[in-house]
């Protein structure tokens, strides 16, 4: 007789303290720049950024989507929002934002850092209208000089993008090193860059790695809710050696536990693939609420936001400055149509082994969440791939409403069950 | 004879079910849900149990349903009303592939396998359009009580056409009819024609398919029985328990659990809501 697990997931791994230390002497570096102006600051955004370029000048990068979620995991999103909203931020409007503004003008003062000042804002991604308003206003606020990198959407339908695409965004990312240049006094030391360049291809092929490993059963770990672990050092440590090292170490581990069929749940009865971010407020809650089934995702589209590596995507030091843009331009995953979003999601159902697909879509995000009804219709109806669309929010907690999201999900996994059980009859 | 319970516990009312072994209804009790969630459940069954002349100590087994499905404390099991609502159509209307469930504060639709199961579901999202409470605020404010405003509505000649659908923007919409001298049975066609409209399209995400079956307390309605069908362009399946075929599948999942058959869903005790630790602290982006 089926019954849910009651067994809630607490993998903790030796990988999760690691990724505390490094992100946190990550913030303290972010603390340092702020209180002593140790080092320059360079806001970016996560999607498919040019981080190795500002490691090759020496800079910190500051992402402030990252600090947004900080702050709403650690339930301190929600007054920034509402002085956002004071301000005369929509309630609508993306709440990552808002989170944003309001911690910029509460002194940028947040639990687990002192944010600085910019010195540059990078507006490294442009396909996401609210994020290009989103640094305005912060150059408005801060003063600071602002560059917007113009990158064109992945708009061909076959494996490579225009020629005249990627000679275009190569052609900016030059630019921006002369700006960097100017602003540092520096030349770009070339032979630094493609060794930046080579520890971001090998910290791409590790991950790549680890993703893989979520093909075996059980998974070692829940590619969601683990794999977002992984994320923060992936974009704020990427071009380092203590990035590199990081991810050699994530895979020793996930690869010791695959080997020893070690799964994060007792049982893993369901496998899934996610769609979307996950409600950071109550990342905890919304993890318990697929764990109490055996439900572990086996991959996400969200740990694809600032770059897609597990088919094939290496950045390439004899190449860098082209392999930067290639990644900002095709490889990540809203630089591309929902078409082959849809493919990739795809592919993960069947290379992965899904059993089912679940969209959390975000309220105070129309723009990445606005094709998800097609979506689930495309899945449910044309590959028969049971799907579940759920609504609540990345970072406001006011849209996270456990009564009826726990109904839906369990609604959702009470169907899967009876439709196991009359398949074996 | 073994009896198998349900408990229907709604955001307005609350529901239970006795069903003997031959799965025939022995007993129903409705009452208001009101603040204290717990007592209703608890009252509900009581009822039914003592219209049955039976003890709840007869009762093999009890499954909660409904909103407040984990506050049924004497309860052995918890099933969401989705599922329910899929198992008690096909009891009473085994050919049901299309479940529309409008309660008061949720509208859904269920796809039904041909043994009861849950192919696929869809409900609304945080906003009580198109639900009973929609219903009731359009009686309020024309002055009809809920019973009253369905054959109201059939009296209609020429439906006005409704701005909104939002259950409380819906007061101003209808006073403003009103004050152009609309009258009311006009008014309450085109509240009905509207939460049909809105309810169809909403169920049209997960095909519709026939036969189907109308339940929940708004299917007591002749007024949405009439607009649905005019919508579908296909009749419903209503009955005088539709209103309670949320609790009748829980209480054929409590049947099925009492007599020790397979069950199929994972009908486990579960943590009360809000039970969770906080999330952890550590993130990544």
């Amino acid at each position: 007789m089926p019954q849910a697990t009651t067994a809630k997931s607490d993998y903790q791994g030796r990988i999760h303290n690691l990724q505390k230390d490094m992100i946190g002497r990550y913030y303290s570096r972010l603390t340092a720049a702020a209180e002593n102006h140790s080092e320059k600051a360079v806001y970016m955004l996560i999607s498919g950024n040019p981080v190795e370029l500002i490691e090759a000048f020496d800079l910190v990068p500051v992402y402030p989507e990252v600090n947004a979620l900080q702050l709403a995991a650690k339930k301190q999103s929600l007054p920034l929002i509402l002085a956002a909203e004071e301000m005369g931020y929509s309630t609508d409007n993306c709440a990552y934002v808002k989170a944003d503004i309001g911690m910029y003008f509460a002194g940028r003062k947040t639990p687990f850092a002192t944010i600085p000042e910019p010195d540059l804002i990078l507006c490294n991604y442009v396909g996401c209208n609210v994020y290009l308003q989103w640094f305005e206003h912060l150059r408005e606020y801060s003063n600071a000089p602002i560059y917007n990198l113009d990158v064109p959407f992945f708009r061909t339908n076959g494996t490579e993008p225009f020629e005249e695409d990627l000679r275009y965004v190569v052609k900016q990312l030059e630019e921006l090193i002369e700006i960097l240049e100017r602003m540092t006094g520096k030349k770009l030391d070339y032979q630094r860059l493609q060794r930046i360049v080579e520890l971001s291809g090998e910290t791409g092929a590790l991950w790549s790695e680890i993703k893989l490993l979520a093909q075996r059963r059980p998974t070692p770990f829940d590619a969601y809710f683990d794999s977002v672990m992984m994320m923060a050092p992936l974009y704020c440590l990427r071009g380092t050696e203590d990035g590199l090292w990081f991810f050699q170490e994530a895979y020793k581990e996930m690869k010791q536990r695959a080997d020893n069929h070690e799964g994060p749940l007792p049982e893993e009865k369901f496998r899934l693939v996610m769609e979307g971010p996950p409600p950071w407020p109550y990342l905890r809650q919304f993890r318990d609420m697929f764990s109490r089934w055996g439900a572990v995702a086996v991959a996400s589209t969200y740990s694809t936001v600032g770059g897609i590596w597990e088919f094939g995507f290496r950045h390439d030091p004899a190449r860098p400055i082209e392999s930067i843009a290639r990644h900002m331009l095709q490889w990540n995953l809203t630089n591309i149509n929902f078409l082959r979003r849809y493919r990739q999601i795809r592919d993960y159902v069947t290379d992965w082994g899904a059993d089912a697909l679940v969209i959390h879509s975000v309220k105070s995000c129309r723009l990445f969440s606005a094709g998800q009804g097609d979506m689930r219709e495309y899945f449910a109806k044309q590959l028969n791939v049971p799907t579940l669309l759920i609504e609540s929010d990345l970072e406001d907690p006011r849209y996270f409403s456990e009564a009826q999201l726990r109904n839906r999900v369990d609604a959702f996994f009470e169907a899967l069950e009876h439709q196991r059980m009359l398949a074996s009859r | 004879m073994v009896y198998g319970g349900g408990v229907d516990v709604g955001s307005t009312q609350t529901k239970a079910i006795v069903l003997s072994e031959d799965r025939r209804i022995v007993a129903r009790a409705l009452i208001n849900t009101g603040a204290n969630v717990s007592m209703a459940a608890e009252r509900a069954f009581r009822e039914a149990v003592d219209s049955a002349k039976l003890v709840p100590s007869n009762i093999a087994y009890v499954v909660g349903t409904g909103y407040g499905r984990y506050k049924v404390n004497f309860g052995s099991a918890q099933i969401t009303e989705i599922s329910c609502h899929a198992r008690g159509a096909n009891l009473l209307f085994p050919n049901t592939r299309t479940v529309i469930d409008m309660g008061g504060q949720d509208a859904k639709g269920i796809r039904v396998g041909e043994q009861g199961d849950v192919k696929d579901f869809v409900m609304n999202d945080k906003c009580a359009a198109g639900t009973g409470r929609f219903l009731s605020n359009a009686a309020e404010t024309v002055g009809l009580s809920l019973d009253k405003i369905g054959p109201v509505s059939l009296e209609a000649k020429k439906p006005v056409r409704l701005s909104t659908v939002c259950a409380v923007f819906v007061e101003s919409d209808i006073m403003s009819y009103l004050a152009e001298g609309k009258t009311v049975p006009d008014i309450l066609g085109g509240v009905h024609s509207a939460i049909a409209a809105r309810t169809v399209a909403l169920v049209r995400r997960v095909g519709i398919e026939a036969e189907i079956t109308f339940t929940g307390g708004v299917s007591r309605n002749i007024g949405m029985v009439k607009a649905l069908e005019e919508k579908l362009g296909y009749p419903v399946n209503v009955c005088d328990d539709s209103h309670f075929i949320g609790a009748i599948g829980a209480a054929v999942f409590a049947l099925e659990r009492a007599l020790g058959g397979e069950v199929p869903v994972s009908a486990g005790k579960a943590a009360p809501l809000g039970a969770s630790a906080p999330a952890r602290p550590s993130t990544g982006a």
